[in-house]
């Protein structure tokens, strides 16, 4: 890796606006290890060089005229391929979007340039955000920089690959159940999911509308803050927008770990994780308690019964946000001669042959808690189940400020693994999805190496309060030093 | 739950607009028992009382409704897959 692309975001903007490094510079080295590595690793779907090099130029040219940059200035970024950027194609990792060209940008992305990033391309992805290994694109797997036999994690596999091979120094991810942090975990970077109305998810195609955050991916603490700083607040696109006002994040980062109250849900941690990554959990806590954290005792007794509330809740909204594809507005129409036949026909020959076998699933699946006569014993369970899961996080925080868990049940495993059985696959997001049902924050930050593959820790925090997850996640990334290891591609 | 009819998964594609394979439907009965099967656990929860909980937003906000022209009709009908004449063109509806 040359040592443009060895550098975190802070330190390429910083180097930039010193005139140090030229943008050009800093975005034609990292073009040229996308080049060089990426046929195979596969996280891009789409590149813009050019315009990447145009507003490389531009940032340049501000710096020359003594004008301020931005505090994204000449960092190159991708973003995951459910997120608007005009220019290139958004074909959320499926083949029923064809070629679609947005019409207009995502917020985060219209604050992204507006900070000065350098948007390099679009990010492969499990198709809909729907799996946790990547495996569920239509374009082919994502694979892991530390191990190409094994996934990247998903459904934001592109951005974590694309993060830890140092062909981005950030990406965007959205994560609904877990798609932000389960593959930075997998691939050793960090990853955040805000708290639910922290970010604009105007722009964002929609999975699950009431789980669903955009969020970064990043090689360090400092550089998922700033990156938060920028795409977060509230926007006029997005109803569900908080006007909260924005933290300061970056100095979280900063804050030392004496007095912070981490809570450890061991009951929750009991069954089902790989003895590998549960040491390295451990070993991390009591380096934290050595640094001055008071470590509490903490119980989320309905938190084992996130997943299933989860496949009951997600799919439901899935099937109702997935019925706009239907080859009338946009995207593949099935031209078989069935599809000619009337419009019903149309509508089903389309969405057969446009969506994958995970997709078809999930909408079977959301389509069927939602129907008459199982409405209630389904969906509304487990809407009511997800009032007690909440609930739960909301007593623990009474005692501590953050909770800490594995992100993962295991390291990242083979393509292939867990193909052939749905359920297995769901339980990777185990520690994840509980998150996203409560609407809370949670970060991934690297702590350690188990058969010399990373092992993400995951923080949780209350309702707006990154700081605490980046507060906390510093001090693992000073303690561990996991997060400075790179793979050798 | 243990058995799903391939009819049932038959009904729920109609509903959601899906021509199944035959194949498919009978993968996709097998795969949903089993994750009704898992999803069974949550029937032991006592709920008396319990609100469900939608959303996780902290109350409703609502923006006037106001008209604004943020995309042209041009640029709605970019990716159409059969536009005509300034719309989008569908096969027959009605009759035939």
């Amino acid at each position: 890796m040359s040592a443009l692309t060895n550098l975190s975001a802070a330190e390429i903007v910083a180097s930039v606006k010193s005139k140090k490094t030229s943008a050009a510079d800093v975005i034609e080295a990292h073009l040229s290890r996308i080049t060089e590595k990426d046929p195979g690793i596969h996280a891009f779907l789409a590149r813009g060089d050019e315009a990447a090099r145009a507003t490389a130029r531009e940032i340049d040219e501000k710096v020359a005229r003594g004008e301020d940059p931005g505090p994204l200035a000449g960092v190159p970024i991708a973003i995951k391929d459910a997120i608007h950027v005009r220019g290139l194609a958004t074909t959320c990792g499926s083949k029923i979007l064809g070629q679609f060209q947005p019409p207009y940008d995502a917020t985060v992305t219209a604050r992204l340039r507006a900070a000065g990033a350098v948007i390099v391309g679009k990010l492969n992805m499990d198709e809909f955000a729907m799996g946790s290994s990547n495996e569920n694109s239509a374009f082919g797997p994502v694979r892991n920089p530390w191990d190409t036999t094994r996934v990247p994690g998903g459904s934001s596999g592109g951005s974590a690959a694309s993060v830890s091979a140092g062909f981005t120094a950030l990406a965007l991810g959205s994560d609904t159940g877990g798609s932000i942090r389960q593959p930075a975990a997998l691939c050793g970077v960090v990853g955040l999911k805000p708290t639910y109305g922290r970010v604009s998810r105007y722009g964002l195609v929609a999975f699950a509308s009431s789980l669903d955050q955009i969020g970064p991916l990043a090689r360090t603490c400092e550089d998922a803050a700033l990156t938060l700083s920028v795409i977060g607040g509230q926007d006029v696109h997005d109803a569900t927008s908080s006007a909260r006002p924005a933290d300061d994040y970056v100095g979280a980062t900063r804050q030392s770990t004496r007095g912070l109250r981490i809570g450890v849900p061991r009951a929750f941690m009991q069954s089902g994780v790989d003895a590998g990554v549960m040491a390295e959990f451990d070993r991390t806590i009591e380096a934290l308690r050595a640094d001055g954290a008071e470590i509490v005792d903490v119980a989320l007794p309905n938190a084992p019964h996130a997943i299933a509330t989860y496949y009951l809740v997600a799919t439901a909204e899935a099937s109702s946000n997935l019925a706009r594809f239907d080859g009338v507005r946009y995207g593949r129409r099935a031209e078989s001669p069935a599809a000619h036949a009337s419009l019903k026909d149309m509508y089903g020959e389309t969405r057969d042959a446009g969506f994958g076998a995970e997709v078809k699933r999930r909408i079977i699946l959301g389509t069927f808690v939602l129907s008459s006569g199982y409405y209630d014993a389904y969906y509304l369970r487990a809407q009511k189940v997800r009032t007690l899961i909440r609930r739960d996080f909301e007593s623990a925080f009474a005692t501590c400020d953050v909770i800490a868990t594995p992100t993962t049940p295991s390291t990242a495993f083979k393509l292939g693994e867990k193909t052939a059985n749905p359920l297995e696959m769901y339980l990777a997001d185990v520690f994840t999805v509980p998150v996203n049902l409560a609407g809370i924050p949670g970060i991934s930050v690297p702590c350690g190496f188990s058969n010399g593959l990373p092992v993400g820790l995951q923080f949780v925090a209350p309702m707006f309060a990154e700081t605490a997850l980046l507060r906390a996640g510093g001090s693992v990334e000073r303690l561990m030093g996991a997060a400075a290891k790179r793979p050798s591609l | 739950m243990a058995e799903i009819e391939d009819k049932l998964i038959t009904h729920i594609a109609t509903l959601a607009r899906l021509s199944l394979s035959p194949q498919e439907t009978r993968s996709l009965a097998h795969d949903l028992a089993g994750i009704l099967q898992y999803a069974a656990s949550l029937e032991s929860i006592d709920l008396e009382g319990v609100p469900p909980m939608s959303h996780a937003t902290e109350g409703e906000r609502f923006r006037p409704d106001e008209p604004k022209h943020d995309i042209t009709r041009e640029q709605a009908l970019q990716n159409a897959p059969d536009p005509e004449a300034g719309l989008f063109r569908v096969p027959q509806v009605i009759g035939g």
